[in-house]
């Protein structure tokens, strides 16, 4: 499995097309929020939830989508998915 | 107005009385096909529709985004209902959060255009449809792709 780092470096990547606030992406954590701080809109954080489950080979269900709002949130469901495979 | 008061009822008539558009804003006038992968429908641009008189300058032709939302009413919208019709409520909510058209050829006043569209996805809320519009001599008007948000409002 990834490391955390290198499940973020994926994340931006995918993340990426659909920033609106280049300056927040560029200082990125954990506890950045998609809406809030990289200014996408919710139905293209639907297109990352996408980009995200064919990327892993995953599926996030609407309870982990309600909860994928931040880097930090995203990450942690990858990771629960992945294990759970 | 009660279309079951009406000798023939068409079938898709219940998506039409979901949609939550009316006159001078309503672009559906009827629906061919609809199946949990796409739709196909019509509508009729009446030539005393309101934009001609300024689009363009003594020469009508229905402008893009009066196109783009024939589209979307018809391909996304319409399909919308139908693929939220078990949901417990009829109230909608509705919200056009992306378009990418193309469009090939000119449409005049009274000309009726045909809808089809197709589903990419239905997830987490957001329709997203491939869409085209044919002219009545099937000639390509304009294609592309629409996605919205369409939801029930138990769900918000």
């Amino acid at each position: 499995m990834q490391t955390k780092e290198e499940l973020i470096t994926t994340l931006k990547t995918i993340v990426k097309p659909y920033v609106q606030d280049e300056q927040a992406f560029e200082h990125v954590t954990e506890e950045t929020d998609f809406i809030r701080d990289l200014k996408i809109n919710s139905a293209n954080l639907v297109d990352i939830a996408l980009d995200v489950e064919e990327a892993y080979d995953i599926e996030i269900d609407n309870e982990s989508m309600e909860k994928m709002l931040t880097v930090g949130a995203a990450i942690e469901i990858i990771q629960e998915k992945l294990a759970a495979k | 107005m009660n279309i079951f008061n009406k000798f023939y009822v068409q079938p898709f008539d219940y998506i039409l009385l979901k949609l939550p558009y009316s006159k001078p804003f309503l672009f559906v006038d009827t629906l061919q096909v609809v199946t949990e992968n796409g739709v196909e429908g019509q509508y009729t641009f009446p030539a005393d529709s309101s934009f001609y008189a300024g689009h363009f300058n003594k020469m009508p032709v229905t402008p893009g985004v009066i196109l783009t939302e024939v589209m979307a009413q018809i391909g996304v919208v319409c399909l919308g209902i139908f693929l939220l019709n078990d949901s417990p409520t009829d109230e909608l909510e509705v919200a056009l959060t992306a378009t990418q058209i193309d469009f090939y050829k000119p449409v005049f006043p009274g000309e009726t255009v045909t809808v089809r569209s197709s589903k990419d996805f239905f997830r987490f809320h957001k329709l997203k449809c491939k869409v085209e519009m044919l002219n009545g001599k099937d000639e390509l008007v304009c294609r592309g792709t629409i996605a919205g948000i369409m939801k029930s409002k138990s769900h918000a």
